[in-house]
């Protein structure tokens, strides 16, 4: 099979929504490692987010017509950070939704969030379905002004 | 993998020998030296993690497929011992628990299908809820899908989705005891709520496919196998509610060995002892998981028939078998002579039961159980025999194994041109998703055919049929 040099980030329509240039992704195998950075722990686990949905459509595409409120208890922000895009996975394909846009509030080991998107329907791209967060690869750490949240995620 | 930290024991059996003070078992691993030196080495590093969990009966092994994976590596096999503190693992099943391959082989020839495949791949396309997003039509209220899990493929079949000859060809013959509906989540079985019956995405398949090499006559009698002869294989798993089982016990457990003092190299290998609350919680939920994939299959299996059939009127499709490669299962195995009763962890990894195995149809028995190596689109599969005296507590490689990451093939391949290239090779392509296509392309895989050879050099299985992609409809 011919190959074809293509872009170098391509889930490249997330750009836009992320806060830096670096790519959300790192390599994997079998699955994909994704990574939120944000200059507060909170955006960072909403670029996270945004990297995963990215898998599934093209958020651009995503209109913001419902939303979703979220809350967990977990103290260790690698955990956390499981936590949460699992739950968000969870909620997506219990409500048949698609979510593009994230907003996270954490208060000790509280965490409080509302997710943005709407139902699937035609004219959404079909990319590919998300089965879970793992704890492979997962980091979540600050370097100077930026933190940083990353893990490997099935597909 | 940097081979020069191996140890090749046999042409196709490696070792990787301890460090001074390392306090692990042995760790072997199957295939080739390019096989081998084609895998990353996190291979390595996490099938030791895995060779140094409590209660390990022999080594932890590799498939000649083995790729990176999360916890242990896809082609992943280790075997515990519950009464010698053995553990179970969420990361040696995997996300999607019991994920496998229910093939079917047809009545129908290439040279009198082959005028309508077309029409056959609309039709399937059509009739098989595939990706992301899409929901089958059957809709389960709590109780139903509690009867699910209770009694996998027989609820199917009782449902009206096929016929009691498939159950006698599915792993465990349709149902696997010690399911546990309790100890599912509410979240994972509204997950399920809308995916009865429907294919997934990702590396999830549905492939018609002609039988175009025959390597061991009897056992392809015994299955049924001609050259020419269609067949299809259905490629998917628990669906939404596997994949939450294993999201809500990857924590679960992984909290549970701190708490428990299991000292893990990684916490992605998340584990408890079979005895404990949190492992015996973790058995009842995977059971009840592998109970809906086996539904689910063979839900599909009657779709396709029903979709078979509007093209072709005279098809019948019988199931040649049904088995998972993410599973643990407690199965009996002699050590050291003695029979002894162990939970076998196999993450992309196929049991092979070999000849005579009181577990087997009769049908099959003197051959060994059918082992399906599945490909990737352009490339084709391989239906093997089980062996006997197989070393690795009867497994086999799964599937051709990545070489390359989803990152990079989007970087290689658009959806649309590889489907117009395969197209031209007389492989018709149908899916929802162009994005999902290119991560799937066939160059992304390793090369099959080898991994075929090296499963059947190394003694885990032998080749019985090669299997030439003809139709594939994509999740």
């Amino acid at each position: 099979m011919q190959r074809q040099a293509r872009s170098k980030n391509p889930y490249r329509r997330l750009n836009h929504t992320m806060p830096t240039s670096s790519s959300p992704y790192f390599q994997h195998d079998a699955d994909i490692g994704i990574i939120g950075r944000g200059t507060t722990l909170e955006q960072a686990f909403e670029a996270a987010a945004q990297a995963v949905f990215a898998i599934v459509t093209d958020l651009t595409l995503v209109q913001p017509s419902s939303i979703l409120t979220l809350e967990f208890e977990e103290a260790d922000p690698e955990l956390a950070l499981v936590t949460w895009l699992n739950l968000l996975l969870g909620k997506a394909r219990e409500q048949g939704m698609v979510f593009s846009r994230f907003h996270v509030q954490q208060h000790g080991s509280q965490w409080r969030a509302d997710a943005v998107g709407e139902k699937w329907r035609d004219g959404l791209e079909r990319g590919v379905e998300v089965k879970g967060a793992t704890l492979t690869m997962l980091s979540v750490k600050q370097t100077g002004a930026m933190w940083e949240a990353r893990c490997i995620v099935d597909v | 993998m940097n081979l020069e930290q191996l140890r090749q024991l046999q042409p196709y059996l490696w070792s990787l020998p301890r460090a001074s003070g390392e306090q692990r078992a042995e760790v072997l691993l199957y295939g080739t030296a390019p096989l081998l030196a084609s895998m990353d080495d996190k291979v390595l590093e996490q099938i030791a993690n895995v060779a140094a969990l409590p209660g390990l009966v022999g080594a932890a092994m590799t498939m000649p497929d083995a790729h990176w994976g999360y916890g242990f590596p896809i082609g992943g096999v280790a075997a515990f011992d519950a009464e010698q503190g053995g553990v179970i693992s969420a990361g040696g099943v995997g996300f999607d628990i019991s994920c496998g391959i229910r093939c079917l082989r047809s009545n129908l020839d290439l040279a009198d299908a082959a005028a309508h495949f077309t029409r056959l791949a609309d039709t399937l396309f059509r009739a098989i809820p595939a990706g992301v997003g899409e929901e089958g039509e059957l809709k389960l209220n709590p109780a139903q899908l509690d009867q699910v899990l209770l009694d996998g493929a027989h609820w199917a079949v009782q449902h009206g989705y096929g016929n009691a000859a498939d159950l006698a060809y599915v792993e465990e013959q349709g149902r696997v005891a010690g399911a546990v509906p309790a100890y599912v989540s509410e979240l994972a079985k509204k997950r399920q709520r809308g995916e009865m019956g429907t294919l997934g995405s990702g590396n999830h398949y549905l492939e018609v496919q002609v039988v175009e090499r025959i390597y061991d006559s009897a056992a392809a009698l015994a299955f049924g196998l001609h050259p020419g002869q269609i067949v299809i294989s259905i490629h998917c798993g628990s669906r939404g509610l596997g994949h939450q089982i294993g999201t809500d016990y990857l924590l679960m457990l992984a909290k549970a060995a701190s708490r428990l003092g299991i000292r893990l190299p990684n916490r992605e290998l998340a584990c408890a002892p079979i005895k404990s609350a949190e492992g015996q919680q973790y058995l009842g939920a995977m059971n009840a998981a592998i109970n809906c994939a086996l539904a689910n299959r063979q839900i599909l299996t009657q779709l396709t028939r029903s979709a078979c059939t509007q093209v072709y009127p005279q098809a019948e499709l019988e199931t040649l078998f049904d088995v998972s490669h993410n599973t643990c299962k407690v199965e009996t195995h002699a050590i050291d002579g003695k029979p002894r009763l162990l939970h076998v962890h196999r993450k992309g990894a196929t049991r092979a039961f070999g000849p005579g195995h009181a577990m087997l149809p009769q049908r099959y028995r003197a051959v060994g159980q059918p082992v399906v190596i599945g490909g990737s689109m352009g490339s084709g599969s391989y239906i093997l025999a089980g062996n006997s005296g197989n070393p690795a507590y009867s497994s086999a490689s799964h599937g051709a194994g990545r070489a390359m990451s989803r990152h990079q093939a989007l970087t290689h391949w658009r959806g649309r041109e590889l489907i117009d290239e395969l197209a031209q090779q007389g492989i018709l392509i149908r899916t929802r998703s162009m994005r999902g296509a290119a991560e799937e392309a066939p160059g992304a895989y390793k090369n099959v055919d080898l991994v075929a050879e090296a499963t059947e050099q190394a003694g885990l299985a032998r080749r019985v049929a090669y299997l030439r992609p003809k139709v594939c409809v994509k999740g």
